[in-house]
């Protein structure tokens, strides 16, 4: 006879392995229905042209994804540019340095600031940065701007994935054992070798995660960037020129893709197409992270 | 009246240490040494001399301050933001704590063992270069023959002489400490601070150690913390016990074992055994 706690616990165990089961079966599942339902425009274009072409014009139906890949990735690769320096040398400084007063004070305002909706961000961006950009910056590279720009957007997306890469990073520094700096200075390092050598190395796997996962938000974050990029389809190597990420195709065009044949079925590639970057990013980054374990 | 009694003892082993400063030399002068932390006055006026290459073994009840004062002699306290440490302490002719030479360079006359293995996240062979390279030795060879000489000299390299390449931290806890001790040794310091070094370890390990400890005291003044006292028999040269941030004794581990002058010390020992 089964005890009513052998019971409990078979049910308990059933039901965390379903919960698991469907953590698990989620990605693969929007996966699976995302290509089911960008098939009809498979069907009629190969892949290699969907990527790589930048016609865009879907009256005619053609949809070139390269402008937007682009712009995303150019966007993405601003964001963490600066905002990746600037949260590793933030977590340092306020994990082995700053007084106890400073953190008790910081520690509420980062939270704050990684709790705050994107669409705060975007008036923020569209009051501050995009005059910054259009009036400040531009002049200073000698080219002109609107303001609404990928510069912008990078800016923006900056400013958002700062609070949340830095709320990772401290956790993950305050995990380094003050022992560990107590031997490195007593073998007569000073404070900023110790850190170099046993904060920063010995977090390496940490800061590369936390890096990955705040790439991977900057890439799909749709409302803050959407308020600034300009949303205009090209390709260009120039930041202060607008752009036209991935996420802003998908939510600006949602509710007019049924009257054009095929551009339903094209914006459920785009999320496809982002689907599977993010899971390159986060592919990429495990096998670092893989890599310097092992070291 | 325990109180009065520990008053009207001390005056005893500080005429004691007297007597030997004559004979042995001090490696370390401690004056008027206070630490306080917001609302706890940690160390209450430390003076202590300790003799050079010899072993000062520090006892005392937990929380007593001993590894406060451990930290306070390589100004490792200065990690601590919130302490307030003052007073002198003279090592080699200089007051440490308002010194002007690099505190850097003070710390590599000292090595510190910890209570728990700390290897530096790199390998094996990097963490004993480690101290030598901060040195300023370059020349490969010479760095490669002080690691071989350390880690013998912990009993280490037959060990892992074919995995110095490999993360330190893949060693065992025992294996781990020696390497410690080894990286410790290779920047050639004077004084070896040890805060209870082998109180995580297994019996085998910290038998190697202490034995390690016996073969190089006489080159090095150690100052070891330990709670265990029969090791504190086995190694001390000189015994301090401190209770609640003062000294209370100190003097020849024969005098201090056999007999001890306070109740408190009594009390410990009876306490240990
Ligand atoms: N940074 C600090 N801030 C505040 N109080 C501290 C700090 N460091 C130590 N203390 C306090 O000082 C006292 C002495 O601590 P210490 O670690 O020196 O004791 P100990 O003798 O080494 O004890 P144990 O034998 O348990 O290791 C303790 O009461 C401790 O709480
Ligand atoms: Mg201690």
């Amino acid at each position: 006879m089964l005890s009513k706690r052998k019971i409990s616990d078979r049910i308990s165990n059933g039901w965390m392995i379903a919960a698991l089961v469907c953590i698990l079966l989620l990605p693969v599942i929007i996966g699976v229905a995302l290509y089911f339902k960008s098939a009809p425009l498979l069907s009629e274009h190969t892949l290699g042209e969907l990527i790589t072409s930048s016609n865009w014009h879907p009256n005619k139906g053609n949809f070139g994804f390269w402008p937007f890949i682009t712009s995303s990735m150019y966007v993405t690769l601003l964001s963490f540019v600066f905002a990746a320096p600037v949260c590793l040398l933030a977590g340092i400084y306020l994990t082995q340095f700053a007084s106890k007063k400073l953190i008790d004070i910081m520690h509420p305002v980062i939270d704050i600031l990684a709790g705050l909706p994107s669409v705060i961000y975007g008036v923020w961006g569209v009051l501050i940065v995009v005059p910054f950009t259009a009036n400040v910056l531009a002049p200073l590279f000698n080219t002109e701007s609107s303001g609404y720009s990928i510069l912008s957007g990078g800016i923006v997306l900056a400013i958002m994935c700062i609070p949340y890469m830095l709320n990772m990073l401290i956790e993950i520094f305050n995990t380094v054992p003050r022992g560990l700096q107590e031997a490195s200075l007593s073998l007569g390092a000073s404070y900023w070798e110790s850190v170099k050598h046993v904060v920063i190395r010995g977090s390496y796997p940490g800061i590369i995660s936390s890096f990955g996962l705040g790439l991977a938000k900057a890439f799909g974050e749709t409302l803050a960037v959407m308020m600034v990029v300009g949303n205009m389809v090209q390709a260009t190597a120039n930041p202060f020129k607008a752009g036209y990420p991935l996420p802003a195709l998908i939510a600006n065009n949602y509710g007019e893709m049924l009257s054009i044949p095929m551009y339903d079925s094209a914006l459920m590639f785009a999320a496809l197409l982002l689907l599977v970057i993010i899971l390159l990013i986060n592919l990429v980054f495990r096998y670092f992270i893989h890599k310097t374990q092992q070291r | 009246m325990e109180l009065v009694q520990a008053k009207v003892m001390t005056p005893s082993p500080l005429k004691a240490t007297r007597h030997e400063k004559a004979s042995v030399p001090s490696a370390i002068s401690i004056k008027n040494l206070d630490v306080h932390a917001p609302g706890h006055h940690i160390l209450k006026n430390i003076n202590l001399e300790i003799p050079k290459n010899k072993v000062t073994v520090l006892l005392g009840p937990s929380g007593c301050g001993k590894t406060t004062l451990l930290k306070s002699l390589n100004r490792l306290t200065d990690l601590y933001k919130e302490l307030n440490v003052t007073g002198t302490i003279n090592i080699d002719g200089d007051d440490i704590l308002n010194t002007r030479q690099n505190v850097a360079d003070l710390r590599q006359k000292m090595g510190l063992l910890s209570q728990r293995p700390y290897p530096l996240p790199m390998s094996i062979y990097k963490n004993v270069a480690y101290g030598l390279r901060l040195k300023g030795i370059k020349d490969k060879k010479l760095i490669a023959h002080n690691i071989e000489k350390n880690l013998r000299e912990v009993g280490l390299w037959d060990e892992v002489k074919d995995r110095l390449n490999t993360p330190a931290n893949n060693l065992s806890i025992g294996q781990q400490q020696r390497l410690c001790l080894a990286r410790g040794l290779a920047v050639k310091p004077l004084i070896i601070l040890a805060d209870e070094p082998t109180s995580a370890l297994d019996p085998m390990s910290s038998s190697t150690i202490e034995k390690l400890f016996r073969e190089i005291k006489s080159h090095y003044t150690i100052v070891l913390v330990t709670h265990i006292l029969r090791q504190a028999k086995r190694l001390a040269d000189n015994v301090v016990f401190m209770y609640y941030g003062e000294i209370i004794e100190q003097g020849a581990p024969d005098d201090i074992f056999k007999n001890p002058k306070t109740e408190k010390l009594r009390q410990y020992m009876l306490e240990g055994n």
